[in-house]
């Protein structure tokens, strides 16, 4: 079948030429839409590690809680927990862990004691549909419950670029403007610094689901909870930036370092979405089972500086709630975790054993 | 009357199967690195998910196209446009492999294994190492931009030849005729 191929429909050329440069257009013009060049100022997670790293980033270094030690270990799992989910770390038995204890901030190299939270963070099975990945900090809950008012939380809280000086009174408004904030502010009111990575007690702070065999879920948040049975803690010595990371290696040499990890069960009346409600005391809570810490490394040697513990990579039989500070920190996690990476590649400066063994796993 | 066949109803679906799919995951993918909302979390797995399915695709795409022949391009042609146009092409299949190879990767050399709709785990090709992910997920930015200014590159010939020439250049790939 032929047809007249030039000019059939007369003078529609021009309405021709103008489908095509439009539909040329529209093409660019959503790929520029995808890729953001709309957005105003919406807090992407680019935006969102630009203002941790603030002005002058630590190349390689994780963009929040830059400064840490790896340390590795075993859990004992009590069982008690495997008939919420099927998650294979909670049934009896033993699991290796890869973790790491760190201090809140950008700077690798902040004194350890000046930082207002502890954190600890750990991964079991990884590279495996069972791998679950870890990260709890001091807090018992978020002071704000969005990624866009911890934005401008971190803002307030942020030194004034020219004078290096906290702005009090921002500091206020922000607060104020934010009474869900009331449970972290007295929590912080109340917290007392322990001497000792091991004496803190670690929260999930955010809620996840378990699931068991028969397909029911469970809302839950974790914290883990130290051992106080320690024949003595080794001394802190406060004059040093280490002080922490010194205290603990300390420790580990005469003893291992243990905590339990103990679950707290919601209710129908606990919000599982929002991070900054505590739940009551009254509520159930099931020990999982003892994280047992039995050696230690500086993160520039051992796996944990090269790990990121991105908190939405769960194990079969666990999953996301819908807390959108949960939700926020998968995209948050990889942007620290892809500038740190490629300024590795660029720049060098290998965080794998170097003469020292590396931390097993 | 000879008649000039364009493509076959197989690499026709084929084409405009994956022409949906790779640009919706290119759209996903751009902004997915950027959101901080809800929905992003399914988002990645949806992205891993049809990202896999894409590789498949491909790959059935590629042993198609070496058992059926290619139409004419229209003898009018100027040889620098055929060679443009093969040169994309070529390009373009080249970015199809890549894109989710490397995505593939990253979530290797970063630990992850890869969950496909939640109905199987593919193999991990790397071991866990930092800078591969930083390679393989550079890699995924660059050849994301890379294919995206070939597809409007191929739009744009595309368009040109269906809406101005009427070569059967375009009919070829919409209706099998020319
Ligand atoms: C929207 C909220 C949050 C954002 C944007 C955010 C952001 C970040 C970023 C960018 C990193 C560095 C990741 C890396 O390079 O590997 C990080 C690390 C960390 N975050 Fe968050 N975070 C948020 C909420 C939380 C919460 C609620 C907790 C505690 C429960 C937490 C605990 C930690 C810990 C412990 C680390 C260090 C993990 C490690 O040792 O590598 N974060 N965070
Ligand atoms: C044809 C297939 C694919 C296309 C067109 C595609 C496209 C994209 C694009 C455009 C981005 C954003 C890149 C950037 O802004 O730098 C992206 C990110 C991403 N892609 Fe793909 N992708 C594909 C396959 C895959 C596969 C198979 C996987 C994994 C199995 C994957 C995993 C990812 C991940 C995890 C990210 C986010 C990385 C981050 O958060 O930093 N992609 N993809």
């Amino acid at each position: 079948m032929t047809k007249d191929k030039h000019g059939s429909d007369g003078g529609s050329l021009i309405v021709r030429k103008f489908l095509l440069v439009a539909s040329i257009a529209s093409f660019a013009t959503a790929t520029l839409y995808f890729a953001g060049a709309f957005n105003g100022d919406t807090v992407t997670a680019q935006r969102f590690v630009d203002l941790q790293q603030g002005d002058k980033p630590h190349l390689g270094f994780r963009r929040a809680h830059a400064k840490g030690m790896c340390v590795s270990g075993h859990f004992e799992s009590t069982g008690e927990l495997a008939s919420y989910s099927t998650a294979a770390i909670f049934a009896q038995g033993h699991t290796e862990f890869l973790g790491r204890f760190s201090i809140a901030g950008n700077n690798p190299t902040a004194p350890d004691l000046k930082a207002p939270v502890r954190s600890f963070a750990f991964v079991v099975n990884p590279a495996t549909s069972q791998e679950w990945r870890v990260a709890m900090n001091t807090p018992p809950v978020m002071a704000v419950a969005t990624p866009d008012a911890f934005f401008q939380q971190l803002q307030a809280l942020s030194p004034d670029p020219i004078t290096k000086q906290r702005d009090p009174e921002k500091i206020k408004a922000f607060f104020k403007a934010h009474p869900e904030s009331k449970a972290f502010n007295d929590w912080k009111a109340a917290y007392v610094p322990t001497n000792s990575f091991a004496a803190e007690r670690y929260h999930s702070i955010n809620a996840f689901y378990l699931h068991n065999e028969q397909g029911e879920k469970q809302a839950v948040r974790w914290q883990a909870v130290p051992h106080d049975d320690y024949r003595e803690l080794a001394e802190l010595d406060k004059t040093s930036a280490d002080a922490l990371q010194k205290q603990l290696a300390q420790q580990l040499k005469s003893q291992s370092v243990k905590f339990d990890l103990l679950f707290t069960l919601a209710n129908n009346s606990d919000d599982e979405n929002n991070p900054t409600i505590p739940w009551p005391m009254t509520r159930k809570t099931v020990n999982a089972g003892t994280l047992v810490i039995t050696d230690w490394r500086p993160q520039a040697q051992g796996k944990c500086g090269e790990q990121n513990f991105d908190p939405l990579v769960l194990p079969a039989g666990m999953s996301a709630t819908a807390d959108p500070i949960l939700r926020a920190r998968g995209a948050a996690y990889a942007q620290s975790y892809r500038r740190r990476a490629t300024e590795k590649l660029l720049y060098g400066q290998s965080t794998n054993s170097q003469g020292e063994p590396n931390v097993s796993n | 009357m000879s008649v000039t066949k364009g493509y076959s109803a197989v690499s026709r679906t084929l084409h405009w199967t994956m022409a949906l799919l790779l640009i919706s995951m290119l759209f996903l993918g751009l902004s997915m690195v950027q959101s901080l909302a809800v929905w992003q979390v399914e988002a990645v797995a949806l992205h891993k998910s049809f990202g896999f399915l894409a590789l498949v695709l491909v790959i059935i795409r590629l042993i198609n196209k070496a058992l059926s022949t290619k139409p004419e391009l229209p003898n009018e042609l100027p040889a620098i446009q055929r060679l443009a146009a093969s040169v994309i092409h070529c390009g373009l299949y080249i970015a199809m492999l890549l894109m989710p190879l490397s995505g593939w990767l990253m979530q290797n050399a970063d630990g992850r294994v890869v969950h496909v709709f939640g109905l199987f785990t593919v193999p991990n090709l790397v071991e866990a190492d930092i800078k591969y992910f930083a390679l393989f997920r550079e890699l995924h930015g660059i050849i994301a931009w890379l294919f995206l200014a070939m597809i409007f590159m191929h739009i744009s010939a595309a368009l040109y030849h269906g809406l101005i020439k009427q070569d059967g250049v375009m009919s070829a790939m919409l209706t099998g005729k020319k």
